[in-house]
């Protein structure tokens, strides 16, 4: 009211880019990303009694079964449990940011036909939600490694770029899988029906030395075959991944999140009208 | 005083000529807005029936103008009361300030930072404590954690919540919800308050304090758009009322004038 500084102006009619002026507000609101993100792991983590060891000790389980159930069949106890274990992670990321994206800009629906807020926030925070439970999910993937035999070699540094590239593609189809499903709300179910059959297509719980030649061409065809090979590359096979696996990952992440946002942003305005 | 003189000014100017006076003065300004909502002739819910439909060419759209033509100034630090019946297009038009829908026809412009009051913590969430939500709402306003730490004190003061503020909300008596929304969004000293129907929720005394505040804020010089059925609060509040009816403005003007027209015309 009496401050000094110049009001902040909203003109309907002067907008520029949506996608740039996206970029904008959201940094202005960078606050409600932190705010999101915490409440979702306070949330997650608040009323169990075991907490923050559920998002260990649930990767480490199923692992515990797939490697029961698989070892004999994919070679060997001590290669498998690390393999599964840094697939899963992967995967888990995945599915969980891109259904989370959906699930807070729908159950947020309320809140967007109250107030403004920057659209990407919903998908950006569950983005960064699950940064945080991947990371937390490095420490059992470390202690399967050394239970098993392998010390992770300093080129698992280099894991922070398999990451990166990992939630930009996350982002990307989370953003544009948010757009449909405020047109569609069976949508979420859908995706849940989809995901079962993706994860099947990349080499999350197999090997693709163990699958018959003639399937390969197909997993290659699945993006996420390179951005979790990529992210195994550093961790699983302690070795520094080649400038093409780099390359070809990096050009995924970038334009699934180029047209997700695209997308995106060129229709928020209107999720508000539908109700 | 000085409000009130501002507001008859703009009393005196009929409606086709306040576009020609829009300046930087107004706090809200609105030209030729109007408002679609597009419906589907039947509702189509899932992806599949939509795609079966789209393939057999039977997808129709039916529209609906919630509001059309609107011109409408409100010079910085006024309140204005908005009345017609239910569906008239008043919390449209109020959305259309706080930026959650966006004109289809016209321009809005908006100086100043808007706080809607979001029905009385509705951003909030059961399982988090009163003091974590407060600072999730208060993000959720566009305020950084710093601007958050230095409200926080009034906030609990306001809503006298401080033997709480550390328990789950979701011990919370509806009252208290009331009351920790209000204190948050009225706290962060907008420029632009926007009031849908609230002041009906809370005890008698809040009520009172509820409405010693936004009395409060209107003398600092806070614009005001307030949305109520509650016509003596409108006229004891506003210093304007503007009455819209199936997405017209049908008037703006004194309160008094205008709340009987509008009832002259319901009866």
């Amino acid at each position: 009211m009496q401050n000094t500084e110049p009001l902040p102006v909203y003109d309907s009619a002067r907008r520029g880019l949506p996608a740039i002026e996206e970029l904008r507000e959201l940094f202005r609101y960078r606050n409600l990303i932190l705010q999101t993100v915490r409440r979702n792991l306070v949330i997650r983590y608040k009323r169990s009694v075991l907490g923050v060891a559920w998002t260990m000790l649930n990767p480490l389980g199923t692992t515990l079964i797939l490697t029961f159930v698989f070892s004999n069949v994919f070679g060997g106890v001590s290669q498998y449990a690390p393999y599964v274990l840094s697939g899963l992670l992967c995967w888990t990321f995945f599915s969980q940011t891109t259904s989370d994206s959906m699930a807070n800009l729908i159950w947020g629906e309320g809140l967007l036909r109250r107030i403004y807020v920057p659209r990407t926030v919903f998908a950006v925070s569950a983005i960064g939600t699950g940064l945080i439970n991947l990371a937390i999910g490095l420490v059992p993937l470390l202690l399967v490694m050394l239970l098993t035999g392998m010390i992770p070699q300093p080129c698992a540094l280099l894991l922070p770029i398999p990451t990166l590239f990992l939630a930009m593609f996350a982002l990307g189809v989370g953003l544009l899988l948010s757009t449909v499903a405020v047109y569609f709300a069976d949508t979420v179910s859908m995706y849940a029906i989809a995901l079962t059959a993706w994860m099947y297509m990349s080499p999350v719980i197999y090997t693709l030395e163990r699958l018959p030649q003639q399937f390969v061409w197909i997993i290659k065809l699945n993006p996420m075959y390179y951005l979790i090979t990529l992210f195994r590359e550093p961790i699983y096979y302690s070795q520094v991944p080649t400038l093409s696996e780099f390359l070809v990952a990096g050009a995924i992440a970038t334009i699934t999140l180029l047209v997700g946002w695209w997308v995106f942003t060129a229709k928020s305005d209107e999720f508000a009208y539908r109700v | 005083m000085s409000l009130r003189t501002v507001s008859e000014s703009v009393i005196q100017i009929p409606l086709k000529e306040q576009t020609k006076y829009s300046s930087p003065a107004a706090a809200i300004d609105l030209e030729h807005v109007g408002v679609r909502y597009r419906a589907p002739d039947e509702r189509i819910h899932s992806l599949k029936e939509y795609a079966i439909r789209w393939v057999q060419g039977k997808i129709k759209h039916r529209d609906f103008w919630a509001l059309q033509d609107i011109n409408l100034i409100i010079p910085r630090g006024e309140a204005l009361g908005l009345v017609g019946h239910n569906g008239a297009g008043k919390s449209t038009l109020s959305k259309l300030v706080a930026r959650v829908l966006k004109p289809n026809i016209g321009r809005i412009v908006v100086r100043g930072h808007v706080a809607p009051l979001l029905e009385f913590g509705a951003g909030f969430h059961p399982e988090l404590t009163g003091r974590e939500n407060v600072y999730l709402n208060g993000s959720l306003l566009g305020f950084s954690r710093r601007e958050m730490e230095e409200k926080f004190k009034r906030i609990v003061d306001f809503a006298e919540l401080w033997d709480f503020i550390d328990a789950p909300m979701r011990t919370y008596s509806t009252g208290m919800w009331a009351r920790l929304g209000f204190a948050v969004a009225t706290d962060v000293k907008p420029d632009i308050l926007i009031i849908d129907e609230v002041l009906a929720v809370g005890d008698e005394s809040f009520q009172r304090k509820s409405s010693a505040r936004m009395q409060e804020f209107r003398d600092l010089g806070a614009t005001i758009l307030f949305v109520s059925h509650n016509m003596p609060t409108i006229e004891e509040m506003c210093h304007q009322v503007a009455w819209l009816d199936h997405g017209h403005l049908m008037e703006v003007g004194e309160p008094k004038k205008v709340i009987q027209a509008y009832r002259r015309h319901q009866t």
